[in-house]
C-alpha cells in the first residue's frame, strides 16, 4: 500500500474516531438534557411529556402570554429539562384563564390548540398528605376545597365519623377525573409545607386493570352463567324437595333448614 | 477555479505601492471608521433589548407586543412569526410534527438569511459580543493558539447535530446550544447559561482564535451554507487593491478573503462571510464595500482578455 493511500485511510479512520467519540459524549448529554421529567408541571394543553420535550422550541412565548407570570423557563441548573416552561404551584399556580392565552402563543404545537376548555387540562393531579392535612386532623380547614376552581368535582368534602368525640371530620378528597392540576389548592394550603400537592399523575396514580369488575358499579350484564345448568340426577333423587322460602336461591340449595 | 486569475491591468502596469491602514486622527474620522461596528452593536443589543423590553416592560407597538419570544422562535407585532430555521430543521429531522406557525416562521427567516447572507452571526447573535470581546482582547494581549483546528469542523458538527436528532428523536443542538442558553437567559433570567458564555470566552481568548464562531458553531455553519447564494455581498475591486492584507488581518473568517477568487467574482463569494464589514472601513484603498450580488465587478478574466 502506498504511503499516500495509507495516510488517507488513516486520516479517515481517525476522523471517524473523533466523530464517534464526540457523538457519544453529545448523545449522552442529549439524553440527560432532553430526558422527560416526571417532576415538571407543564402548561395546559401540553402534549405528553416526551412529545412535549421534543416539540417545544423553548421560545418562552407561553410564559410571556401568561398574565400571572405562572410559567417559568427552566435553567440549566434545574431538574426540569432546560429551557422548557413549567410552573411551581406553591409559588404561582395556574389560574385557569378561560381563554387559555398560553396555548395560542405556542408556535410549535407543543401546547395542543385542540384544547378549548381549560377544565379539560390535565397539568397534574392534587394529592393529599393525610398526615399533615388539617382537615384530616379534625380541624375545619377545607381551604383547598374552597379555592378549587372545579369545586365539588375535583375536590369534595366527605364527613367521617371521629372516634374520640361526637364531632365528625370533614376531609377533602381529590377526584382525578375532574382535577386539572392547576395547583390553586397547593398555593392556598395553610400548613407550613403544603399538605396538598400537585404532581404528575404518573407518579401517584395506580390502575385497577380491566379484568376486575366492580359488580355494584358495572352496568354490563353478567355474561357467565353461575346457576348450575343441570343438577346431578342422584343428588336430585336423594335431596328433599326444596322448600321455597323468601331469599332462597340456587346458591343456597342444600343449606335450607 | 478553472480560470487562472490574471490581474486586469495592462501588461507591465504594476499594482500601486502598498500602504497600510492608518487610523484616523480626528474623532469624526474614528467614528466613521467604526460606522459598521456601531451599527452592528446597535442591532445586536437592540434585538436583545426588544425581546427584553417586550417581556419585562410590556413594550408594545400598534397594540400588540413588540417582539415576543426569543431567537428560537418569536412573533413580531403579533403577526409576523419567526423561527430559527436550524432548530426547526433539527425538530423536523427528529420526526416531530410541528405546527404551521413555526414552519412559516422558519421559512421567513430562511428566506431572509438566504438573501442577506450569514448576517445572523455578526449582526444578531449575542454570543458574537462575547467572542468579539475575546478576539479583541487576544489581539491586544498577543496570545497564540494552543492548537489548530480545521474550519470545516463546524460542518461535521452540523452533520452530527442532524444525525443525532434523527437517531435520538430530539433536537440535538438545541438541547445543548450555548447560544440558546445565552439569549434565553438574557431574556428570561440569568443562570448557568452565562457559564456557557464564559466557557466560550475563555476558549476563544486562551485556546483558539475565533474558536467557537469560526470553527465549532453548527448554527454558523448552517448559515454559512445558506449564505453561499446570498444577494448582499462585500464587493471587491481588484483594480485598486494593493494586496496589503489589512482586511484579512481583521476578518474573523480570513479564508473568505481569498483575493484571487474575490477578484474573479468581483466580491467575497464564500458563504462563511458574515457580512460583518470589519474589512470595509479598514481598507486603505477603499476596494471593499457592500453591494448586491448583481453589482459585483468581476475582474476581466482571461477569456475576455484574449478578445481583440
Amino acid at each position: 500500500m502506498d504511503s499516500k493511500r495509507r495516510s488517507f485511510l488513516l486520516k479517515t479512520v481517525q476522523g471517524a474516531a473523533v466523530a464517534a467519540c464526540g457523538g457519544l459524549v453529545w448523545a449522552h448529554l442529549l439524553r440527560q438534557e432532553a430526558a422527560a421529567s416526571v417532576l415538571a408541571l407543564r402548561p395546559p394543553g401540553a402534549l405528553a411529556e416526551a412529545d412535549f420535550a421534543a416539540a417545544c422550541i423553548k421560545c418562552g412565548q407561553c410564559a410571556q402570554a401568561c398574565p400571572y407570570d405562572t410559567l417559568r423557563m427552566a435553567r440549566a441548573e434545574e431538574t426540569v429539562p432546560i429551557g422548557t416552561p413549567y410552573f411551581v404551584p406553591r409559588d404561582i399556580p395556574c389560574y385557569m384563564c378561560p381563554d387559555i392565552p398560553c396555548v395560542p402563543a405556542c408556535p410549535t404545537g407543543a401546547l395542543d390548540p385542540q384544547i378549548k376548555d381549560v377544565s379539560k387540562a390535565r397539568m397534574g393531579l392534587a394529592v393529599i398528605d393525610a398526615e399533615s392535612c388539617l382537615s384530616w386532623q379534625g380541624l375545619r380547614c377545607e381551604v383547598c376545597y374552597r379555592v378549587c376552581p372545579v369545586k365539588g368535582d375535583a375536590i369534595s368534602i366527605q364527613n367521617h365519623p371521629r372516634q374520640t368525640s361526637k364531632h365528625a371530620q370533614f376531609v377533602p378528597i381529590v377526584h382525578s377525573q375532574a382535577c386539572t392540576g392547576c395547583g390553586m389548592c397547593e398555593e392556598a394550603c395553610p400548613t407550613e409545607v403544603a399538605a396538598i400537592r400537585v404532581l404528575n399523575p404518573r407518579l401517584v396514580q395506580g390502575k385497577i386493570g380491566s379484568h376486575y369488575r366492580l359488580g355494584w358499579k358495572s352496568e354490563t350484564p353478567i355474561t357467565q352463567e353461575f346457576i348450575p345448568q343441570a343438577v346431578p340426577s342422584s343428588a336430585a333423587a336423594e335431596a328433599p324437595a326444596p322448600k321455597t322460602a323468601p331469599g332462597m336461591d340456587a346458591l343456597n340449595q342444600g343449606l335450607e333448614p | 477555479m478553472s480560470a487562472v486569475f490574471e490581474p486586469p491591468r495592462e501588461v507591465g502596469e504594476p499594482r500601486k505601492a502598498v500602504r497600510l491602514y492608518t487610523p484616523p486622527d480626528t474623532l469624526g474620522g474614528k467614528l466613521w471608521g467604526w460606522r459598521y461596528l456601531m451599527l452592528r452593536r446597535t442591532v445586536q443589543v437592540g434585538v436583545m433589548l426588544m425581546f427584553f423590553g417586550t417581556l419585562h416592560w410590556g413594550w408594545q407597538a400598534m397594540g400588540a407586543p413588540l417582539l415576543r419570544g426569543n431567537l428560537s422562535a418569536s412573533e413580531f407585532l403579533g403577526i409576523l412569526p419567526m423561527a430559527d430555521p436550524f432548530a426547526v430543521l433539527q425538530q423536523l429531522v427528529s420526526r416531530q410534527g410541528l405546527h404551521t406557525t413555526v414552519l412559516l416562521g422558519a421559512a421567513i427567516l430562511l428566506a431572509f438569511y438566504a438573501l442577506a447572507g450569514r448576517v445572523f452571526c455578526g449582526w444578531v447573535c449575542p454570543m458574537n459580543l462575547v467572542t468579539d470581546l475575546a478576539g479583541w482582547l487576544r489581539t491586544k494581549l498577543k496570545l497564540n493558539d494552543l492548537f489548530r483546528l480545521p474550519r470545516t469542523t463546524r460542518y461535521w458538527i452540523l452533520g452530527m447535530a442532524l444525525l443525532l436528532s434523527a437517531l435520538m428523536g430530539a433536537a440535538a443542538f438545541e438541547w445543548v446550544s450555548p447560544i440558546s442558553m445565552l439569549h434565553r437567559e438574557i431574556i428570561y433570567g440569568a443562570g448557568l447559561g452565562l457559564t456557557a458564555a464564559l466557557g466560550i470566552f475563555i476558549f476563544d481568548l486562551l485556546i483558539l482564535k475565533h474558536g467557537w464562531c469560526g470553527h465549532l458553531c453548527p448554527l454558523g455553519a448552517f448559515y454559512s451554507l445558506l449564505g453561499k447564494w446570498a444577494l448582499l455581498r462585500v464587493r471587491f475591486d481588484d483594480r485598486t487593491c494593493t494586496h496589503c492584507g489589512e482586511c484579512a488581518r481583521v476578518c474573523p473568517e480570513p479564508q473568505v478573503l481569498n483575493l484571487k477568487q474575490a477578484a474573479e467574482h468581483g466580491m467575497v463569494s464564500a458563504g462563511a462571510c458574515s457580512n460583518c464589514a470589519r474589512c470595509i472601513p479598514i481598507c486603505p484603498e477603499r476596494s471593499l464595500d457592500f453591494a448586491p450580488r448583481w453589482n459585483a465587478r468581476p475582474a476581466i478574466d482571461h477569456r475576455t482578455r484574449t478578445q481583440p
